[in-house]
This record gives C-alpha cells, sequence and structure tokens, in this order.
C-alpha cells in the first residue's frame, strides 16, 4: 500500500478512525505521519501526543460535539470545583489539574485508564503510611463481612460467630488507630 | 582543566561502576512520581504555589537528611546556564522538560548522584534512583526509601481507588517507571531485533533506542521500561520488567556466542577496526562516535580486547554529548568543532587506559 499523502513512499502507519460510527481510514508513510501529527512520536520522556490519543479514546471528536447537541438537551460541561479544569480541556491538554479531578471526572476516567493500563483501573500497590493501616483494615473488614453473609446462607452458625468476633476485634483496631492517627 | 580532573568531576557513579550482569545492562532507573495533595498540579499551579512547593521540600531537606544518600543540595532552574541545565540532562540527572519547560523547576541532587528528585517538573516531584548493572530491587528500595522519608513530612496526592494522583493518567497508581539501560549488538548484528520488539510491545512493555532520534538506537543502545503503572503493585512491575530483561540478557549471550562461532575473524575485524578509529580520527560525529564505541565495548565483552575498562562506553556516550563537550572546552562549539573536540576527548581518554 502506497502513502496516501505523498503518493510515493509505502505506508507504515494504519489509522482506523471511527467517530459516531462512521468509518474513515488512514495510510500513510512515516515521514507524512510525523508532518501531519497524528502519529504518537516518542520524543524523550514525555512519550507521544498523548492528547490525541486520549480524544481517540474516548470517541470524542471536539468539533462534532457542539453543534450535535439539541438545545433542549445542553449537557453541563463537566468542571473540577478546585481548580476550574473542565473535561474537554482536559482531554486537549492530555493532563489534569489538581488532585482533585480524578474525582470529578472518576466516571469519564474508568474506560481511559482501563485502555492505557491493559485493562487495570484500581490501584492495588503501595500505601502511604499515614492512611494505609486504615485502608488496609477496612479492605480487611469488608471481606470479613462478605465471608460472614455467605456462612450464614450456608447456615454455618459456628464459623459465622468467628468471623462476627473477628469483624469486631478488626473495627475496634480500626477506631483505635484513628484516634490515635489524628 | 586536565580530562582526568573532568572526568573526576562529570562521571556518575552508575557510569564508573559495574553493577550485576553489566556485560548487557548498562544501567537500572526506577522514578516514582508525587504530587502534593493541596496544590494544584504544575500545569495549572500558580508562580506563588511553585514557589511554595521548593520552599515545603527546602524545609524538608533542612530539618533532616537520609543518611544513607549523603548531602542533598537543591539546583533551581531558573539559576541556572543552559549549558549547566544540557549537562544535567545529558547525565539524565534531569529530564529536558524540566530543563526547558518548567520555569519553576529544581532539582535535588545527592553527592554521588545515585538520587535526583526533580521538583515541579510534570508532577511536583519525582524521585529517581539511578544504580548500574541490573539492580532493579535495589533501585526501588532506594526509591521507598526516600518515599518514605518524603511521605513522613507531606501529604501526598493519594485516593483509595486511583492510588497515587499524577498529572496524566499514563503515571497514575504506583506512579512508577522503571527502566533498564541495555547494550544488545548481538542482537542487532544477528538481525534478531525487530523480531524481539513488537513481542516485548505486546507485554506491556515499551522498548526505545535512546540517544538516538525516533526508533534508531545509537550505540546499539535500547531502554525497556514499563507502562502500566495502575492495578499491578511496585514490586510485579519491576519482577516482571526484570524477567523480559534476563531474557533478554540470555539471547543477547547466545547470538554473542554464535557470532563468535560462525564470524570469528569478521567480528575481531570489527572490534580492531573500530578501536582504530577511535584512537586515531581527528574529526567524529556522535553516530561513528556511538557505533566504534558499541563494536569497543563488545570486544572488551568478548575477550578480543583487554586492558580497556568496560564502563569506557557508558562514560564516553554520556561525554562525548555536545553539552559536556562544550564544558570541558569552556565555551560554546559549533558542530564542526564539536566533532573535533569529541576526537579529541575520546583519543586522550583511550591513552589514559593504556597509561594504566
Amino acid at each position: 500500500m502506497i502513502c496516501q499523502e505523498c503518493n510515493q513512499k509505502p505506508a507504515a502507519l494504519h489509522f482506523t478512525k471511527i467517530i459516531n460510527g462512521e468509518k474513515t481510514e488512514v495510510h500513510l508513510c512515516e515521514k507524512c505521519a510525523q508532518e501531519k501529527g497524528e502519529m504518537f512520536i516518542f520524543n524523550g520522556e514525555s512519550g507521544f501526543a498523548f492528547n490525541n490519543l486520549l480524544a481517540g479514546l474516548l470517541n470524542i471528536d471536539p468539533t462534532f460535539q457542539k453543534p450535535s447537541q439539541s438545545p433542549f438537551h445542553q449537557e453541563e460541561i463537566l468542571q473540577c470545583e478546585n481548580c476550574s479544569m473542565t473535561f474537554p480541556q482536559f482531554l486537549k491538554i492530555g493532563r489534569f489539574g489538581c488532585a482533585h479531578c480524578y474525582e470529578t471526572f472518576k466516571e469519564q476516567l474508568k474506560p481511559v485508564l482501563r485502555r492505557l493500563h491493559s485493562g487495570n483501573w484500581t490501584h492495588n500497590g503501595k500505601i502511604p503510611k499515614r492512611i494505609g493501616g486504615g485502608i488496609h483494615l477496612r479492605k480487611q473488614i469488608e471481606e470479613l463481612k462478605s465471608e460472614l453473609s455467605e456462612s450464614i446462607t450456608r447456615e454455618e452458625f459456628e464459623k459465622a460467630a468467628e468471623i462476627r468476633d473477628e469483624i469486631r476485634a478488626l473495627e475496634n483496631k480500626l477506631a483505635n488507630s484513628q484516634e490515635g492517627g489524628e | 582543566m586536565s580530562l582526568e580532573r573532568f572526568l573526576n568531576q562529570a562521571v556518575s557513579s552508575w557510569m564508573s561502576e559495574e553493577g550485576p550482569d553489566s556485560d548487557i545492562v548498562l544501567s537500572s532507573r526506577i522514578r516514582l512520581a508525587r504530587n502534593f495533595e493541596s496544590y494544584k498540579f504544575p500545569t495549572l499551579f500558580s508562580h506563588d504555589e511553585a514557589k511554595m512547593i521548593i520552599a515545603n521540600m527546602e524545609e524538608v531537606i533542612a530539618k533532616s537528611d537520609l543518611q544513607r544518600f549523603g548531602q542533598m543540595e537543591l539546583l533551581k532552574i531558573e539559576e541556572m546556564q543552559p549549558l549547566q541545565k544540557r549537562v544535567l540532562v545529558e547525565k539524565h540527572l534531569i529530564s529536558p522538560h524540566l530543563a526547558e519547560d518548567s520555569p519553576y523547576g529544581a532539582v535535588l541532587l545527592t553527592e554521588n548522584e545515585e538520587v535526583s528528585i526533580m521538583i515541579n517538573e510534570e508532577d511536583h516531584i519525582r524521585i529517581q534512583c539511578l544504580f548500574p548493572g541490573l539492580q532493579l530491587s535495589e533501585a526501588l528500595d532506594a526509591a521507598n526509601e526516600i518515599d518514605d522519608w518524603l511521605e513522613d513530612k507531606i501529604h501526598f496526592a493519594f485516593d483509595e481507588k486511583h492510588g497515587y494522583l499524577t498529572s496524566c493518567p499514563t503515571n497514575v497508581g504506583t506512579g512508577l517507571r522503571a527502566s533498564v539501560m541495555m547494550h544488545l549488538p548481538g542482537l542487532i548484528l544477528t538481525q534478531q531485533i525487530n523480531r524481539i520488539i513488537p513481542a516485548i510491545n505486546q507485554l506491556g512493555l515499551v522498548v526505545r533506542g535512546i540517544y538516538g532520534e525516533g526508533s534508531e538506537a545509537l550505540g546499539n543502545i535500547f531502554q525497556i521500561s514499563n507502562q502500566i503503572t495502575l492495578g499491578k503493585s511496585e514490586e510485579d512491575i519491576g519482577r516482571d520488567l526484570k524477567g523480559v530483561v534476563s531474557q533478554l540478557i540470555s539471547q543477547e549471550r547466545s547470538a554473542r556466542e554464535a557470532l563468535r562461532k560462525t564470524s570469528n575473524i569478521q567480528l575481531e575485524d570489527r572490534v580492531f577496526r573500530s578501536l582504530g578509529v577511535l584512537s586515531n580520527s581527528r574529526i567524529i560525529e556522535s553516530k561513528e562516535a556511538a557505533r566504534c564505541l558499541s563494536d569497543v565495548r563488545l570486544g572488551i565483552d568478548m575477550g578480543y580486547i583487554e586492558k580497556i575498562s568496560k564502563t569506557i562506553l557508558n562514560e564516553l556516550m554520556i561525554l562525548t554529548q555536545p553539552g559536556f563537550l562544550q564544558q570541558y572546552a569552556g565555551g560554546s562549539l559549533r558542530p564542526h568543532e564539536r566533532d573535533i573536540r569529541r576526537a579529541a576527548l575520546i583519543r586522550e581518554r583511550l591513552q589514559m587506559e593504556q597509561q594504566k
């Protein structure tokens, strides 16, 4: 396949864009792609043109959005209360404005995170010590609670009692650690 | 300044020391991205917030220091000369982004340059530990120790679901980027690299030629790093990367053995020709220098060349970059003058080896 831009070199990059169900294919050689800026060029630590990719991930074409909205259902634009960043702004620059943005945009963010981190969207690593204890305990308590209801449905009451005591002990520990922590 | 004195000042420990598997792995690096909970991220923060962050960091180092890492020095980007910044970039101690696009940036450096903490780059804080050879878990331990030390005094942005919050969602979660720099001439000469890179990419890792532009790897040096930062623990990210790196090491070693068996004399010829170019040329471009340095390093690792230290590749790849050459020359140089300087520096450095 020949590059559709210069019609000279073989196409090395193939894009398929799907916008509102309409499919467009683009075939470019490396040089033309670079010039068009549609390629995720690796240059230094900052990496590829992340914002282009991000808008693509969400299948949002910014030029498309406004005219297609009917005046009756004017959707509110999501905006972070803390730093005033809007979601379209985030898409444009690919960076958040503050820590609070993660909470503000959490629904929109989930599919993005899944695609960026091969399906993962929740943290599974280090936890700061200052909140660490609490989180671990709460997770443990949640797990035990679901175990408890399971054993009750299975009518294993002796085991259920054991689990209940364990939960109480952990809840006490949690209360103590929070008092101590403040 | 004599070359020897210049080297003493310019060479950081990861360049001159050898680590595990250092015939193939030049260095291991761990980077942790962290942000203050209470300030806006560098994309939006105000001048005052940026200053507060630097002041906060100054306070942290004034209060206590980490014995193990020695004295730390804080350098502000706005107070640095362009050449000074460039040299730090060439040493991988700061990123080009910090040097060029972070007006409120600063960096905390330890004396041996094993640890650098970038301030107000894309994130408020980026802890970076650079070790010679394959020492990912050692570098991770060091980075964690620094993280714990900072965390004691700073409330980092963190939430239970997303982990450590970063400016860019590609870093969220652990904020961890682990990377390994590898010298892979055997896989290039046996033309296996083009088959291997896509396979590695499929495992959620990124392979890049470093120093080179685009995909071309200058000096046959590649950097392999993790892409995924969310959903895996720090240890797992390190372990997964190490697993792939170990496989690459064994493939590179068998490629070198195969080369010795099938084209011993050709390889020996190539190595010594390159040594000849490096010890005799009067003008040398960085591309040619990198190619020859890679050959010579391969020759040392495979026993063709004796009496030249292995770390010469790491050292000279760094020191023959434009920033360093100009620092050594004591002023700015045009590209043509740099090529002359580069040739002279390499010749002189090789003579130092003979006198040892």
